[in-house]
């Protein structure tokens, strides 16, 4: 370490995340000289990525309560450079969660993930983890490109590891493959983003980019920011990476990939976004676009998931929409001159990162223990699970209600952060169009509700539908008390949101750039009535429900075995309840269109008909519709080019030689070998 | 506590089940027979509210938290709503968004209920329920972002005011369209005729009764009570969209508005009489038109 700027010492917040994250990235290491089934290796990983998280939280805190934007510098390993870390309130509000969610998933998957159960894969999987941790606090801490960069591939690398956790099987080792291609995508993305910051300021990586830079290379580093960053957000025509991806992973892996790694992606496009100078409008409308489409087609699609881990990881496409959406409020607010929409727009951006990490997290978890007890992620094999799993339920209930944006819970306050920008640009005269998106999210949020209701009736409620279903026990404590926390968190966002609204005004003036002068979210936003109104549904329910609980539990204790009325069915069965499918398909077959689900219709026919049966897939449109064929054709293309491939040395010496003579000739000018020839 | 917020509340608590004696006496007196008394709801509820509870062993606690959520949010959203002249008791520049996901909330709970008896007719009435009202939201939201452009407020006590003054002079297309979607919502989600048939008698074809089926009793009192008041709210937001409520001043106004409330009910009667239910795949196309109206009544005023 060779000190901090202008010789000050770093600030605290700073070494405090570089401690933790430093701790957590060492966390695997001696777990690697364990034995394979040593239980030590696991337990110390979890205390080190546990104190790292710890030390890491409080730096975070304590770099949104007033960071002043130090820098410390570290040597670099290559002579004549130095790495930079820095912290302000972005960092800040970018790295709590990666800590609290770090830090809850290690001790989940302690048990989760136990060396005994998993003894081939656990220490590679707890290496990954810590790495993964720690790299992500790295990515909000970089101050120069290449410290960005070497902490983006850790990242994109550990990830790929931790997908393929369990390589034995094929449709794992897929995902992982997939998600490999779009992360080096994503990486030569941000190369030329990089070099085309250097162009101007002569520095990497988020530097300013003032207004007088010609317009089009500010529109280059805006699309290459949005597409890149994009791919890795999972935003919707860019997404085909992430179901696999994060259904393939260990369900606390996942928790952390769909919860934090997917908003790094966001973190670079605010950030990018907040450097470019006087943004045109066009830039907030193609935002506003893209985070409709992600929404509404993200909650379509997980509609028609029956696999409880690709439905959230599509719902993990919807959130991001919202976000998205927050984002685009705030940038057209900035080209419109609005310093209300910034606010309101980068209120609702932030304050949905951390909601979604929260609620996306704890929904993981609890799908997670799901498939821990019953062994199977299939929707349509579940059912009844709340009588096993009460305590596991009633937290995938809060999670549930807090994804969906109902008060009380947190997901409300974002979304109406969210809903009060675009409803106060679409009352202003002149600009009706920005309030578009408003019910677009409306139907959104409608949907989310069926596909909560989908998740939470068909897994955890009626009776079960296979004997693994019948079998379903609770997780132990340390798998709930994670998911705990998370639900805690969740319902005090949710009832009192003025907590964090210091830290997103902070956030949203640095953000802006000083466009927010004297700008208060409480003045904008009703945070008072939020917490009113929470407290009072709380309230009126627990004193309403506390008059009927009494006579149904007389009614339960006089009749305990009473039956559902079956319409005057007497041999009813698990099997006549509605399945995932049947609850969905009232609403997917609308977008048949766009699910493009694949059904295997059985021929029913005679009077004793054999026994048959009926299935359906709904795949990735993008992904099979449009990536595959393309790819499929340019590897069709490609072959014609195999004739020049003859594996003969002498062709490729003379291709050699044909391609030295070339560029020497593109270096000489013309008019010197004219004169050289006729000079002589 | 003024006297207009213990109106307020009183009419709240007490009118729902007026509504639905209406719609019914309505009903009856078009099909030539004389009907129950127009107090018989409250009959009916007082009677479910002394019987016993039968639980089917199938069920959770969120079964009994249902009907719960679905009276308490229903009467809730009431609060955000003005009466007549009467301005609403809690207003703040969003609060419409906190309307709209309150009820959300009640639907929640109302269809998890459903899937919790693990009854295939009941797991068929919350998908249909859940199936529909993805359409009614944005057509409700378009009905809002309409009124906030009518008004320039943010709050529903300012937006339900659009149609004060001249409005229905002025902007005549605009309220019209809006008030034709708002009613579309209000039959869908009330399940009401042309959308759903709350005296039909077969399971196959229901939507709100089926998913309700498995509760009795006290459960099945806050059910109703529940959904009578949710008929209440979106009544009066209706009401707001026809008429101007507030030219009236004080307690005659607000009886006004009261006559108004069971003129409409009175016309959800008719509309019962004279229609047929839709076949249920029809019912989006319904909703969507109704979206179209009210989508372009926003566009009528986004100049």
């Amino acid at each position: 370490m060779t000190g901090g700027e202008g010789g000050s010492a770093p600030s605290p917040a700073l070494l405090l995340l570089v401690g933790g994250s430093v701790l957590a990235a060492a966390s695997g290491v001696p777990g690697l000289f364990l034995g394979w089934r040593s239980a030590w290796g696991a337990r110390i990983a979890v205390g080190m990525v546990v104190v790292g998280s710890l030390s890491g939280l409080a730096g975070g805190l304590l770099a949104i309560a007033g960071a002043r934007g130090d820098v410390l510098f570290l040597a670099a390993p290559v002579p004549g450079m130095e790495m930079r870390f820095g912290v302000d309130v972005l960092t800040g509000i970018f790295v709590l969660p990666v800590f609290l969610v770090g830090g809850l998933g290690s001790i989940y998957g302690a048990r989760y993930w136990s060396p005994r159960e998993h003894p081939r894969n656990g220490r590679r999987l707890r290496l990954c983890y810590g790495l993964l941790v720690a790299s992500l606090a790295w990515i909000t801490l970089a101050r120069d490109g290449i410290v960005f960069l070497v902490a983006w591939e850790v990242m994109a690398l550990t990830n790929f590891f931790l997908i393929t956790t369990e390589d034995e099987d094929p449709t794992v080792r897929g995902a992982g493959w997939l998600y490999l291609l779009y992360s080096h995508v994503t990486i030569l993305g941000l190369f030329a983003l990089f070099l085309l910051e250097r162009q101007i300021g002569g520095d990497f990586a988020f530097r300013g980019v003032p207004a007088d830079v010609p317009y089009a290379l500010r529109t280059a580093i805006f699309v290459l920011a949005l597409v890149t960053f994009g791919i890795k957000a999972g935003a919707m025509p860019l997404h085909s990476w992430l179901p696999a991806a994060h259904a393939s992973a260990p369900s606390h892996v996942s928790a952390l990939m769909s919860g934090v790694v997917i908003k790094m992606g966001i973190y670079g496009l605010v950030r990018t976004c907040g450097v470019l100078a006087s943004p045109p409008l066009g830039w907030g409308i193609s935002l506003l676009a893209i985070g409709s489409l992600s929404a509404f087609l993200g909650v379509v699609f997980a509609l028609g998931q029956h696999d409880i881990k690709r439905l959230l990881a599509y719902h993990s496409i919807e959130n991001i929409g919202i976000i998205l959406l927050g984002l685009g409020v705030a940038m057209v607010g900035r080209s419109l001159g609005r310093p209300e929409w910034v606010m309101l727009g980068m209120a609702g951006c932030l304050l949905h990162v951390w909601n979604h990490a929260l609620f996306k997290a704890l929904l993981f978890f609890g799908a997670g223990s799901v498939v821990h007890a019953t062994g199977t992620r299939d929707l349509e094999r579940m059912g009844g699970l709340a009588r096993g799993m009460p305590a596991t339920a009633t937290l995938f209930l809060v999670g549930s209600l807090a994804i969906c944006g109902l008060p009380p819970f947190n997901g409300f306050v974002s979304e109406l952060f969210v809903y009060l920008g675009l409803v106060r640009a679409g009352v202003t005269p002149g600009s009706a169009w920005a309030a578009l998106p408003a019910p677009v999210l409306a139907a959104t949020g409608a949907l989310a509700v069926a596909c909560f209701v989908k998740v939470l009736g068909v897994v955890f409620l009626g009776t079960a539908r296979s004997s693994e279903a019948k079998a379903g026990h609770e997780s132990p404590p340390s798998m709930l008390v994670p998911m705990a926390v998370l639900g805690v968190a969740c319902a005090v966002l949710g009832v009192a949101p003025g907590l964090v609204a210091p830290a997103l005004e902070r956030a949203a003036e640095a953000w802006s750039g000083g466009l927010l002068p004297g700008q208060s979210l409480a003045a904008l936003a009703p945070l008072r009535w939020v917490s009113i109104a929470a407290l009072t549904l709380v309230v009126a329910v627990m004193a309403l429900g506390a008059a009927v609980i009494p006579v149904c539990l007389r009614a339960r204790r006089r009749q305990p075995s009473l039956p559902t009325w079956g319409c005057g069915y007497a041999a009813s069965s698990p099997r006549v309840q509605y399945t995932a499918s049947s609850f969905a398909q009232i609403i997917t077959s609308r977008f048949a269109w766009a699910l493009r689900t694949r059904t295997h219709t059985p021929l029913i026919e005679g009077f004793f008909p054999a026994s048959s049966s009926f299935r359906s897939a709904t795949g990735d449109s993008v992904l099979d519709r449009f990536l595959l064929p393309a790819a499929r054709r340019l590897k069709g293309t490609a072959t014609r080019a195999r004739v020049y491939h003859q594996g003969d040395l002498q062709q490729y010496v003379l291709y050699i030689v044909a391609a030295v003579i070339l560029l020497l000739l593109s270096n000489v000018r013309l008019e010197w070998v004219v004169t050289q020839l006729c000079g002589r | 506590m003024s006297a207009s917020l213990v109106s307020h509340l009183a009419l709240l608590a007490l009118l729902p089940p007026l509504l639905l004696g209406v719609i019914t006496k309505t009903k009856a007196v078009l099909a030539g027979r004389r009907g129950p008394s127009v107090w018989q709801p409250y009959y009916d509820i007082h009677k479910l509210f002394r019987k016993e509870v039968a639980l089917s062993a199938t069920t959770t606690w969120i079964f009994v938290l249902a009907p719960v959520v679905g009276l308490v949010t229903a009467l809730l959203a009431g609060l955000l709503v003005p009466l007549g002249p009467f301005e609403a008791p809690v207003a703040f520049a969003g609060d419409f968004v906190l309307f709209a996901y309150l009820l959300a909330l009640g639907r929640f709970f109302t269809a998890s209920a459903g899937l919790d008896t693990g009854s295939p007719f009941e797991g068929m009435g919350a998908a249909r329920e859940l199936g529909f009202s993805w359409l009614t939201e944005p057509a409700l939201f378009f009905a809002f972002l309409a009124l906030a452009r009518l008004s320039g407020s943010l709050s529903l006590d300012g937006m339900l005011r659009a149609s004060e003054g001249g409005a229905w002079l002025l902007r005549t297309a605009p309220l019209v369209l809006i008030a034709a979607g708002v009613l579309v919502v209000l039959l869908a989600e009330c399940s009401r005729i042309p959308v759903d048939d709350p005296n039909t008698h077969l399971e196959l074809t229901m939507i709100h009764e089926v998913m309700v089926l498995d509760h009795s009793g006290p459960l099945l009192g806050l059910v109703e009570y529940g959904a009578a008041a949710k008929l209440l709210v979106l009544e009066i937001l209706l009401l707001h969209v026809i008429a101007p409520t507030a030219q009236v001043h004080g307690w005659p106004g607000l009886a006004l508005f009261v006559v108004g409330l069971l003129a409409i009910a009175a016309g959800i009667g008719v509309i019962e009489s004279v229609m047929a239910r839709l076949r249920l795949l029809h019912v989006p196309t319904l909703l969507i038109a109704a979206v179209l109206s009210c989508g372009f009544a926003f566009l009528l005023l986004s100049r």
